[in-house]
């Protein structure tokens, strides 16, 4: 029987790029933001873009909160999507923004020194450890960033990368995934690491 | 480490590709679609589809291509062209586009550019900017309309001042067209180049003169561009992408290689 696969509408601008790498992949799709359809899902993808102040108001607006914490299947989040698994998050006028805490880590502005930010384009990333999700993906391998934010490298780093400083290329905890590339737009290695979740 | 980019530019009118010497006499390249799948299957970073008439038509032309191209491309593009307000910009974004690039309606508006960065984020605001050296005084100064040669003209703006002006209203990258070389081939402008350079903190992509694979490695060598755009030496194919990258490789300046799966 075919996988029930989720995007989660967030209301957030990359959501016809994730459906449609999904769509390439010969994989059907489902977006929507109604709480049972979410929780009935195989697969969970959780995908951003923009700032964490805006999708966290959409997302509360929605009141998928509390479903998002809840869940148990396999979950994905993309860029702006990654940083909302994590606790908070810099990236507000205010101070600090309270995100979902589906895992520990905070988001800080990246320190890029010299550098430019957004930091965008392709990188090369570095598992840490064997992971399903990297199979087949080593170390040096591109992926394509945009993001001014970061999680830094820590106990739930499952690839890094460099720009100015390590940071979170890739998180794991429990079911809870999350990338800070943009696999549907990350060429071939995005679609091996797009099958690797979905395979799970 | 972070790749430099190479970014194919497709200029787009009436839903073909099409290319022009100096933003004139455009003759038609081919159909968007496959265009676009063999430059990501070449090897190109990302994309740039640049609507040239739909500014200087006053009209927002018919964008059904953009959600063509989302789901056939698997690389980051950007679209260009007639977007004037933040509903414009969230249409493109909602079907597939990464980024938006904006000019003329920023001159106009730039108050834009701060609603595009507040709703969309910094990530997909990109802003073009038609820069013009004019020999009688040694300035660089802004263009705007240049889509349409009867109504080009030239704005208040010198090119680095107004650079300045569109970080601070929150441009997440800037796309700088050096309007006396573009279409000629005969290189980047190497020095206005390196002048912006110095005033932009976000992401400087070169566009206009590249002929040969030379002009690149001069442009990533000594303006430091984030990416060098270029058309019709892709379109014509006097330069192979993957030859291009394997010199640039060669001398040092950080390319993306393929996974191979």
């Amino acid at each position: 029987m075919a996988q029930k696969i989720v995007i989660v509408n967030t209301g957030c601008a990359n959501i016809s790029s994730v459906r449609f790498a999904l769509e390439r992949l010969g994989v059907s799709v489902e977006v929507s933001d109604k709480l049972d359809v979410i929780k009935a899902a195989d697969k969970v993808f959780l995908p951003g873009v923009g700032s964490a102040f805006a999708a966290m108001r959409s997302i509360e607006a929605k009141q998928l909160s509390d479903t998002l914490r809840g869940l148990t299947q396999p979950v994905l989040g993309v860029c702006l999507g990654m940083q909302l698994m994590v606790e908070t998050s810099d990236e507000t006028r205010s101070g600090v923004i309270n995100c979902l805490g589906l895992l520990p880590g905070h988001v800080a502005r990246m320190q890029a020194g010299e550098l430019r930010l957004p930091h965008m384009g392709w990188n090369t990333i570095t598992p840490v450890s064997d992971s399903t999700l990297f199979k087949g993906i080593p170390a040096g391998t591109y992926f394509y960033f945009v993001h001014s934010f970061a999680v830094p490298v820590y106990e739930k780093t499952l690839a890094s990368c460099t720009y100015g400083q390590p940071f979170s290329a890739a998180l794991h905890s429990n079911n809870f995934f999350g990338v800070q590339f943009h696999p549907e737009r990350s060429g071939e290695a995005g679609a091996q690491l797009l099958t690797n979740f979905v395979d799970m | 480490m972070l790749a430099k980019r190479i970014i194919p530019c497709l200029d787009v009118r009436d839903g073909k590709v099409v290319k022009g010497v100096q933003f004139r006499n455009h003759e038609i390249i081919g159909d968007i679609v496959p265009l676009a799948e063999q430059y990501a299957k070449a090897g190109a970073d990302e994309l740039v589809f640049y609507d040239i008439t739909a500014s200087s038509d006053q009209r927002v032309v018919d964008k059904s291509w953009v959600s063509r191209i989302a789901q056939v491309i698997d690389i980051p593009f950007c679209v260009a062209g007639g977007i004037k307000s933040v509903e414009d910009a969230g249409r493109i974004l909602e079907m597939g586009a990464d980024k938006i690039s904006i000019n003329s309606p920023a001159l106009t508006n730039p108050d834009l550019i701060n609603q595009l960065h507040d709703i969309y984020g910094q990530q997909c605001v990109v802003i073009g900017i038609d820069s013009f050296y004019n020999e009688a005084n040694g300035r660089y100064d802004v263009y705007k309309f240049t889509g349409d040669e009867t109504r080009t003209q030239q704005t208040q703006w010198h090119t680095v001042d107004w650079i300045k002006e569109v970080q601070q209203r929150g441009a997440g990258e800037i796309v700088l067209n050096c309007m006396n070389q573009d279409g000629v081939r005969k290189g980047y402008d190497i020095e206005q180049l390196k002048t912006v350079r110095d005033v932009c903190e976000v992401p400087l992509i070169a566009s206009g003169g590249a002929g040969a694979i030379e002009h690149f490695t001069s442009v990533f060598k000594q303006a430091d561009v984030d990416g060098a755009l270029a058309a019709s030496v892709f379109h014509k194919g006097i330069i192979n992408m993957q030859e291009l990258k394997d010199t640039l490789r060669g001398q040092g300046i950080p390319m993306r290689t393929r996974h191979k799966g």
